[in-house]
């Protein structure tokens, strides 16, 4: 066993060293260690940035030079690229008839869900993180949903999730009929209390949106509980001995050394619900059933550059109030 | 019971107010102030409890719906009576669903197909971020930059020039120049192969980031004894540094295993054979039970989905009840954290 492991070691290490050779023939002899190991670590990701010139950095730039041009698809399978300026992008924003309601609907839906989203599942992992009874069950439970996470499975899911809701508007409109209790009366009674009516129906949309809100929150509430599992517990021990209360230490302690993972979520959740919204299907449709790759090509763009301003936006935001940071 | 030692804690708890006016001595004192804590811990557990159940509720309601659903026989579904638990529980929606989706055989190719696409991943990506976390080398800082904007760039907007290269896929135009055309490796596996191959398949951004994170916690001193003991880079890689990185390899794992599983937006743009692709193959079968075995009521064609649902997620239920314990030591250890 251990003969013949050791010659293929030796073998890969020539083929190293000759790699290493090649670029520095000259000056091999004044090879220090710290060439040697750089040469090493790019060996290491080479795969990583070879497909990353040819599929990412390559894709990109034709995506951009599509949006400037008018493709046309050859029988052959190929395609004509004719330079067309920006026609493309003033067809999506000013002609075409639903793009441009579509991209402002998702964005407005990415922007009320994001803060409610972070809120939600910093709060579970707090409860999560905490001991009681049957934690591994309620867990192994509440992360279900990043297996459930795409296409005719999660399809399903929504359709059950609707006959579910179906149900108990259903119930709702039952025992309100025979009680008087009706959802609207207590809507009513807010807003003769005075409370605005955009924070109304803010709460109101998340309520409706619970299912999708919870489904969409489980990375995040990974991503949590990690952070909150790799607090020092001797910083609470101390607070504690210092006679801090809960509260306090709350958001003296926790708040503060999880800050830098919010930014992390807030970014995760912002490009995991553009990938799910709709603008995307609107593209994926342009291209594969009008074949219209040029004016695909520029939504694509169009949107990807107002997430981008958006990520950019927000980052500067919160980094701004990171306390602490790694 | 509970509400008993509740109820004693309460009593006790306003005893311990009055007793501590007294100045009782440190002993008393420290025993009241325990009292207390627990005291608050029962009043606050039945809160908890609720949001925990709640919320559960929310997430496994529409599964539980999907497993009673797919026993229904149609006479169920259209009795307003039966909630849940159907009347005339049939498996018939299994048999045609198990026919339809060529279960056993689509089953293992797709489980091969997904074994191999995350053992290159696995390989790939904790090479990359080895890498990343351990070697100096120029440029390292915007190379990692390029990583999280991998991360960060949603695969739809790259979609339609991938789609053109693997149309006519080509390397270096040698099969234009011997063959006279280019390959066409779309309705074929071979363009997730190649993707993850080059650390640019699904999420591979993500799996290089969770790896350097982990390699970057784990301690230089044990590479630094395999350099004394004489081991090679390659050695002290395979087999010091990834048996060390088993937590996070088996985080990653799993995501990979379970979105690979579930992917349909890069099956469905590079065509991939539904046979290799049980998720994919789910997507239409109910337009085959509504074509081919003529059952035209939408409602019923949703039991026999139902069904489906059910065969196809089994397997990867199956997988994250077994590793489930793993995974989760995993995420926690595996610093997806700093």
């Amino acid at each position: 066993m251990k003969a013949d492991r050791r010659p293929e070691r030796k073998g890969i290490g020539n083929a190293c060293s000759k790699a290493g050779a090649r670029h520095t023939a000259k000056k091999r002899k004044h090879l220090t260690l710290s060439q040697k190991k750089s040469i090493t670590g790019l060996i290491f990701i080479a795969p990583w940035v070879i497909g990353f010139i040819i599929y990412y950095a390559r894709s990109l730039f034709l995506t951009i030079r599509f949006s400037l041009s008018d493709v046309n698809i050859v029988e052959t399978g190929g395609y004509r690229a004719t330079w067309a300026g920006l026609e493309n992008f003033r067809y999506a924003l000013l002609e075409h008839a639903t793009f441009n309601q579509i991209f402002v609907n998702s964005l407005v839906d990415i922007l009320i869900d994001v803060p409610f989203i972070i809120f939600f599942s910093l709060f579970i992992a707090i409860l999560l993180n905490s001991r009681f009874k049957g934690r591994g069950l309620v867990r192994a439970i509440f992360f279900i949903p990043i297996l459930l996470g795409s296409g005719a499975v999660l399809e399903t899911l929504t359709l059950a999730t609707e006959n579910i809701q179906e149900g108990a508007g259903a119930m709702a409109a039952e025992i309100s009929s025979s009680s008087g209790i009706s959802m609207d009366y207590f809507i009513g009674t807010f807003i003769d209390l005075g409370l605005p009516t955009g924070m109304l129906d803010y709460v109101a949309g998340l309520v409706a949106r619970v299912y999708e809100i919870v489904r969409s929150s489980s990375v995040q509430t990974v991503i949590f509980l990690a952070t909150l599992q790799s607090i020092s517990p001797s910083l609470y021990e101390v607070s504690k001995i210092e006679g801090a209360t809960t509260y306090e230490t709350f958001w003296k302690v926790t708040f503060p050394l999880v800050t830098p993972f919010i930014l992390t979520n807030v970014v995760y959740t912002i490009v995991d619900s553009y990938t799910n919204s709709e603008v995307v299907t609107q593209a994926y449709d342009t291209a594969f059933t009008l074949y219209d790759y040029g004016l695909s090509s520029a939504m694509s763009v169009l949107s990807t550059v107002v997430v981008c301003m958006i990520l950019a936006a927000v980052c500067m935001m919160i980094s701004n109030k990171t306390f602490y940071y790694n | 019971m509970r509400a008993e030692r509740k109820l004693a804690a309460v009593n006790l708890g306003k005893l311990g107010k009055t007793l501590s006016k007294l100045k009782g001595n440190g002993v008393i004192q420290n025993h009241l102030a325990k009292l207390m804590q627990r005291t608050k811990a029962t009043l606050f557990s039945p809160f908890k409890l609720m949001i925990l159940v709640g919320i559960s509720y929310v997430i496994l309601g529409p599964i539980i719906s999907i497993i009673s659903h797919s026993f229904f026989s149609p006479s169920d579904l259209y009795n307003p009576s039966v909630f849940l638990i159907p009347l005339n529980p049939t498996l018939e929606n299994y048999r045609l669903a198990f026919m339809r989706l060529g279960y056993w055989d689509t089953l293992l190719k797709s489980l091969i197909y997904i074994a191999k696409t995350t053992i290159l991943q696995v390989l790939i990506t904790s090479m990359a971020g080895y890498g990343f976390a351990r070697f100096n080398f120029p440029l390292k800082k915007l190379l990692f930059g390029c990583v999280v904007v991998t991360i960060i760039l949603p695969s739809y907007t790259i979609m339609l020039p991938l789609y053109q290269h693997f149309r006519s896929w080509d390397v270096l135009w040698l099969f234009k120049i011997f063959k006279g055309e280019a390959l066409n490796l779309l309705q074929s596996t071979k363009p997730t192969y190649l993707l993850t191959l080059f650390g640019a398949g699904l999420r591979s951004g993500l799996y290089i980031y969770i790896f350097r994170q982990f390699f970057r916690g784990l301690p230089k001193e044990i590479e630094e004894a395999a350099l004394i003991d004489g081991a090679g880079t390659w050695h002290t890689y395979f087999r010091i540094m990834l048996v060390n990185a088993i937590p996070a390899v088996l985080t990653v794992s799993v995501f990979s295993l379970v979105w690979q599983y579930n992917d349909m937006f890069y099956s469905g743009l590079f065509s991939i054979p539904a046979d290799q692709n049980i998720a994919f193959r789910l997507s239409t079968i109910a337009a085959t039970i509504r074509f081919v075995d003529e059952i035209r009521d939408p409602l019923v064609v949703q039991l026999y989905v139902y069904a489906g649902v059910v065969l196809v997620l089994l397997p990867i239920l199956l997988l994250y009840l077994f590793l489930q314990k793993y995974f989760m030591e995993g995420l926690e250890r595996s610093g997806i954290v700093g």
